[in-house]
Order: C-alpha cells, then structure tokens, then sequence
C-alpha cells in the first residue's frame, strides 16, 4: 500500500467531477482528499488534486482509468515525478478559556497558524501546510478545546520547471 | 470549443429537401442532417414525448431509415447487432424518462462488449431540468456509468458538435456508448450546423500505434519461446477484418496455436487445425491445458476477464505475459504483465508480423514440435465428447442440436447471437466460426434478452444472411416482444430455442453448488412455441425427439419467414467442460463422458471460496 497525490487536468464541464468521484466509488478506491477549482484564465480547464492509497497495481490502475475520461487531458502521479509540494489550509475553531485558551495561543504561534477571528471564548486559527502539519497541530489542539474543522483537501504541485501541461 | 461553422456557410451547403430554405434549420433537422454526415442509414427507437420533434424531422425525409422496436432495450440491442456485424456505429433513439431508463441495460451491455454506439436520448426543455417535470430523469446522471461518455445540450450553438463527437467517441479507441440527451426546446429552437471537424479532440487522443521498443520486446519473447500460445478476444474483432486476417498471418507465420474468448470467436477461423477452441470456464481441455502450461503467452485484445482465468493466482503461473490492448486501463487490471502495448489490434499485429520476420533469431522449432505434439495429447480427449443416441423417440441432446443446426448452415452466409445460459455456451463450443462479425454474444454483461433483438438489428444490416438466435426458453421470454418488431419489416430471423425447460445454467449451478436444490429454476407455465410464433405471424416448429431434428431444421432454413423453432433437449445435461469458480486450469471438470479417466469428472469439487464467486 502507498499514498498518491495525483492531479489530473480536466475540461471544465458540466459533471467532470461526478464523472471522477464515481469512478472512484464505482471501482471501490479510496478518496483520502480531493480539491478542484478551475485554474486557467478563462475557466476551461480545471485542476483535480485526489488523494488516494492503494497497492501499487490499483494506484496504476486508478490513473488509467482516469486517463480513459473523454474530458481528462493529463494524469499526473505528483507522487512518482519526482519532488513536488503538496499544502492544505484549514481553518479551526477552539472554544475554551484560561490557561487551555492561553496554551491554544501560544501552539498556534509555534505552528505559524494565524488567528483570522477571536472572541472571548473563542479562536478561529487559519493554518497551512503539509497535511501532517496540520493533522499534528489539530491532535494539539484537541484536549484545548477544538470545536470544529474546516480542510481545504490538499492543493499539489511539482518542484522545479516542469508543468502537467 | 467554437470549432462550428457560423449558421449561415452551413444553410448555403444545405439540400434543401431537409429544410426550409431562409430559415434556420430545428435542432431536429441539424441532428438528422448531422447523422447523415455520419452515414448513418438505420436508426433503431421509439417515440414519445421529448423527441416528437425528431420523429417529425424523420417522417419528412428519406435519408435515414427508422425501425420500431417494442422495447427501449431491444433498440440498443438491435443496434449493437448491428453494430457488431457491420463494424459501424449503430444508433438509438428514445423518449425521455422510462425510454432512457428501459436503455441502459443495453448500454451497459454495450459497454462492457465494447460496441460503438450512439443513443439518442430526449430530455425535458432545459428550462424544467431539475424540476421533477413529467417523464424527466436525470439521464446523463443515470448513464454516466453505464456509457463510454455522455452529453447532455445545452445549446444550440452545441448540438452538430456534439453529435459529431459523439460518434467520434463511440468509434475510436476501445469503442462503447455515447449518449446525447436531447432537450425538446434544443430540438424545436433552430440550430447551426457544423460538418465534423478536423482537428484533433482537446482532451481525447486515444493511442492506436505500438510502440515499436515494445514490439522488439515481444518479438524477442515469442521467438525463444518454447511452450507459446496466441490468445486472442473481441478487441481483435474491433480492430475489423484487416486484423482477424493479419491474425490469420501472424499464426501461420509462427506456428503457434491459438485458442479465444468467448468474444474473440470468430476472428481466428475454428476450422483451423492451429485453433484450439474456446478458453476459460467452458473452453476446451486443451486451450485451459495449454493457458496453464505455456511459458510465453500473447494476449491479443482480450483482458483477463475472470471467467477466463479462474483463480488469478494459479493462473498460467509459470509463462511471461505480452497484452496487446488498445485500452491502457486493461494493462495489469487482474494479471500483471511482463510486456505491455497499447494499441490497435490490427496496427500492432501488422507491426509483430514485420518484426517478427525481421528478427533474425531462429525459432525453437523442435521444442515447439514437442509443444505440438503435448498439444495433440490433451485434444485426443476430446473434452467436448457427448453422446446422442439414435434409436427412435431419443431425447434430444442440446450439443447435438447445435452441431446439426451448423452442419445444415455451411454454405451460407449465417450470423448467430444468443441468449444467456447453458445455449450460449454450447453454440460457442460446438457452431463453428471461420469468420469475424458473424458471432454475438452478451459477453461481459450477459443479459438474458440480448439475443433476438441483436438478431433483428443483424438482419436489418444484412436483409439476405441467414440470421439465427440459439435461445434459451427463459431468455428469449426477456425479449419476446420483439416478434412484432420482426413481423412488422418482415425479417426472417430463425429462434433456435433449446427448450430445456429449466434456466438451465442456474440449474446447472445448482446442483453442482447448492445440493440439487433447485430453487426458483424451472421454468413452469411455459407458453406453446409454435402458438406464440403463429400470432405473431411467424412459422412455429417443434422437435420433440431425435427424429424431428433435421427435419425441423430444415424446415426453419427454407422458409422466408420469422421462425420459432422449439427444441426440446434433454433437461438435465450440463456444460462442461468446466472450471469450477476458484480452481485452476488444470483442475478442470470434465463432463461425464470421461468419467472413467483420470483427472476426469469428480462431481462437487467446488471450494469454499468458489462458492462466493459467481
Ligand atoms: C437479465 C438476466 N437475468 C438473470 C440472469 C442470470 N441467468 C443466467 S443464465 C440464466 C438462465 C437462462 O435460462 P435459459 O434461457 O432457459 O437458458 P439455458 O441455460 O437453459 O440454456 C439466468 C437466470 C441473466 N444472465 N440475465
Ligand atoms: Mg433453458
């Protein structure tokens, strides 16, 4: 079993992502994230970020299959190419007060994560990052008070000059 | 992608028998003059509602024939009959709602057999999608699954391009479905046209040419081997003719012998000694022996399917693996391979054949004498071995049935479809098949019903062929409507019922899995044959005992008409060979002809984990 970050180039049309989500569901792959946004200037192509695990046979198997959708251009194994970046953001709510509040505070400072709301019993912390950066600063904040999490799904890239285009 | 002739250049190209002169022509009238453009001549549907519009636009030419089915699944069936047995894209057209939904078994059919289509679907006016209006149904949702691809139009300025696409789509690569639902204000409101263009499609550029490394590859695998086997499946029969022949050149040209799937039939002619007949779960003894013994297998077109492989990891355990497919997702989907290459059956058999003759690297010819020679060992069994007695009033066996029904066809031009069951399986092993095309089969989907409106879309593309349906007497109740469909264009299909009065394959099943427990398989209350064949304006005809065969088959080949003939063949016969779900090759059941030999037939053999499987 391994983890892939894959991205795939898609024409922006109507039922694109259904037709990736059920290919996933319908073969029975797993969706650990998945992210989607047009990215070129005049909406006609969007970028699909999927996280996903299997053996390596089923991760083959997975861009293949997405490499047979009339409207995928490009399947790009982000994991295999070579090094890339891959971020997420989250946005977490921590409801607390007196040291438990004071402690969320100073995590947050360590881990560059930024207070975008406050009240008096509460923060908003906007972080961004690798997934397990995240996933630690939120197993930090759990005994502090973490009421409620919103994540991105994660965003990927390749390192250097290279383009999936 | 703005690709369209702007309206008016089209309107100046227009033959003004499909429209009006100064006006722009109805989405109705741009759709059936884009499907001239496709040379579409037949078009397999039924009408309702939504596309009342085209109806209209079809009853005011003559271009494009339409043939009424009784049954939105039978007009995709029919248009894979027609499909397979021409090579061209075949077409459908359905009303919106319950006429989508009765077509997507047969989409679904088509998908998993790879056969291009194009189904035109109606839709609701774009302005009362999403409302729950009547006969709405979320098609594009519904088949987004059940399709190669799918489009829904939205606009007019759309419509020609994505019917063009659409055929563009069905055709090319691993061919399948494409739907094109068709709003009814699309439909009204005029349209432009647009002649198919040109330029490559942005995101879909299905690779035909091999690799040549890969060929070398392959080459140099198959000259060194010792033990090899060609085993070829339905992409080699959709790749056309020019591949069923280079085939023909490729396993001459290397001695090799050559066994098919179930869907392959037919692109290697089965009168070929270097044929080995049919693999997998009802293959011959010797195409599983040889599956399982080989060291360098070539699978041309075929994917592993697991009803050819049984259990995967016992599968030809000790052979390298070449696939030759044009579909990359096929490539170590089940087996992993040693040797992969994408690309066009036809294209890459041309491409192994030059190869082949350019590599100067002898051939192992005595070990493949030797080969040869285990080879002619295993077939001196001769798994298919049954035996009918003569004497009068002597049930009919069903394996008998078909060999006479073949022997009384040589000479002329025979097309055979099937239902599902243990029919299918016998027509596959014992009708003989030297031509590609002339076999249609459900294989992957397997659905009971397929087999009689297949055969109406065949006869429809082949008016003067001799067109037979082997049926099962439950499957062909699936689709029995459909008579009328015959009676009405008059096609003079022939219905070869091997009446066994059981779902025979089930039965089959159940008495060698589930104890002779025979629950829910028998098929009571059975209509009279002849009776139903006579009201709806067909010939009825019965064979009751050894006697009447021939006569009856005789009888159904001379008349110009429909034919329903009963067959009533021995109830409790079986299919075997067989591999048991779970078992390997070499675990095979023999039938209990060869009860006596050993590794012959050994009664309830199936393994726990065989029972799961179906
Ligand atoms: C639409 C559909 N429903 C159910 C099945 C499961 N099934 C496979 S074979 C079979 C029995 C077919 O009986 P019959 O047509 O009499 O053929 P026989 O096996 O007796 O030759 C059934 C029910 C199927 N293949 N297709
Ligand atoms: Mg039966």
């Amino acid at each position: 079993m391994r983890s892939a970050t894959i991205s795939v180039l898609v024409e922006n049309e109507s039922g694109v992502l259904a037709r990736v989500i059920g290919l996933f569901s319908g073969r029975g792959y797993n969706i650990d994230s998945l992210t989607v946004a047009p990215v070129e200037r005049d909406q006609r192509q969007s970028r699909i970020t999927i996280v996903t695990s299997g053996t390596e046979m089923v991760i083959e198997q997975i861009k293949a299959q997405l490499g047979r959708l009339v409207p995928v251009y490009r399947v790009l194994d982000l994991s295999r190419e070579g090094p890339h970046l891959a971020r997420e953001l989250a946005l977490i709510k921590v409801v607390g007060s007196g040291e438990a509040r004071q402690e969320a505070l100073r995590l947050a400072e360590a881990f560059r994560a930024r207070v975008i709301d406050a009240s008096t019993e509460s923060f908003v912390f906007e972080l961004t990052g690798a997934s397990d950066k995240l996933d630690a600063f939120l197993d930090l904040m759990r005994p502090l008070g973490l009421a409620e999490v919103s994540r991105t799904g994660v965003a990927a890239i390749a390192r250097g000059r290279s383009t999936i285009t | 992608m703005g690709l369209f002739v702007p309206a008016l250049n089209g309107m100046a190209e227009m033959d003004g028998s499909m429209m009006a002169s100064e006006t722009m022509a109805s989405g109705a009238e741009t759709l059936l003059r884009a499907l001239v453009a496709q040379g579409v001549d037949v078009i397999f549907g039924y009408p309702g509602g939504a596309v009342l519009p085209i109806y209209d636009a079809l009853f005011q030419q003559d271009a494009i024939r339409h043939v009424l089915v009784r049954h939105e699944q039978a007009a995709v069936h029919a248009a894979e009959g027609y499909a397979r047995s021409t090579g061209r894209v075949g077409v459908v057209l359905v009303t919106s709602g319950p006429g989508a939904t009765n077509a997507v078994t047969g989409l679904v059919d088509a998908l998993m057999d790879s056969i291009p289509l194009v189904c035109l679907t109606g839709q609701v006016p774009t302005h009362l999608i999403g409302n729950d209006a009547f006969q709405e149904a979320d098609t594009t949702g519904i088949t987004r699954q059940a399709t190669k691809h799918n489009y829904l139009v939205k606009q007019s300025a759309d419509l020609a391009r994505v019917v063009h696409e659409a055929f563009h789509v069905a055709r090319t690569g691993r061919p399948g479905p494409v739907l094109v639902d068709l709003p009814k204000d699309i439909l009204i409101n005029p349209a432009p046209y647009a002649e198919p263009s040109a330029a490559p499609h942005a995101s879909y550029r299905p690779r035909t040419t091999p690799d040549p490394a890969r060929i070398a590859q392959a080459v140099a695998l198959l000259k060194r081997s010792e033990r090899p086997i060609v085993y070829t499946g339905g992409g080699v029969i959709n790749a056309g003719p020019e591949a069923a022949k280079l085939l023909l050149e490729f396993v001459r040209l290397t001695g090799f012998p050559c066994t098919s799937t179930l869907m392959g039939l037919g692109a290697y002619p089965a009168s070929d000694p270097q044929f080995l007949g049919m693999l997998g779960m009802h293959g011959t003894y010797e195409a599983n022996m040889v599956m399982h013994d080989t060291d360098v297998m070539l699978n041309m077109g075929a994917r592993f399917d697991d009803r050819v492989t049984g259990r995967l990891n016992a599968f030809s355990p000790g052979s390298k693996k070449i696939h030759a497919d044009i579909d990359p997702s096929s490539i170590n989907k089940s087996v992993t391979v040693d040797c992969a290459i994408i690309g066009d059956a036809a294209e890459t058999l041309r491409a192994l054949i030059t190869a082949w003759k350019q590599d100067t690297t002898p051939q192992n010819r005595d070990a493949l004498a030797k080969w040869w020679q285990q080879i002619d060992f295993w077939r001196s069994k001769n798994s298919l071995r049954y035996t009918q007695s003569r004497d009068a009033g002597s049930v009919i066996k069903p394996q008998y049935a078909i060999e006479q029904l073949y022997k009384a066809t040589r000479g002329r031009e025979t097309f055979v479809t099937t239902e599902v069951g243990q029919h299918q399986m016998w027509a596959a092993q014992y009708f003989r098949f030297d031509k590609p095309n002339h076999w249609l089969t459900s294989g992957g989907l397997g659905t009971m019903g397929y087999g009689l409106p297949a055969a109406m879309g065949v006869q429809v593309a082949h008016p003067d062929a001799l067109v037979i349906d082997i049926a099962g007497e439950a499957s062909i109740l699936m689709n029995i409507q459909e008579m009328g469909t015959l009676a009405q264009y008059r096609l003079p299909v022939k219905i070869f019922i091997l009446n066994n009065q059981y779902m025979g394959m089930v039965r089959q099943w159940q008495e060698l899995l589930h104890g002779n427990r025979y629950s829910e398989s028998y098929s009571a209350a059975l209509p009279d044959f002849v009776k139903l064949a006579e009201s709806f304006h067909a010939v009825g005809l019965r064979a009751e005992t050894v006697d009447d065969l021939d006569r009856v088959i005789a009888e159904m080949l001379a008349v110009d008409r429909p034919v329903i003939a009963d067959i009533c063949v021995d109830q409790k016969e079986n299919v075997y060979p067989m591999i048991p779900s779970g078992a390997a090759h070499n675990e095979m059941l023999l039938g209990p002809e060869h009860k006596a030999e050993s590794g012959g037939y050994t009664g309830n053999s199936v393994t726990d984990e065989g029972m799961v499987l179906i």
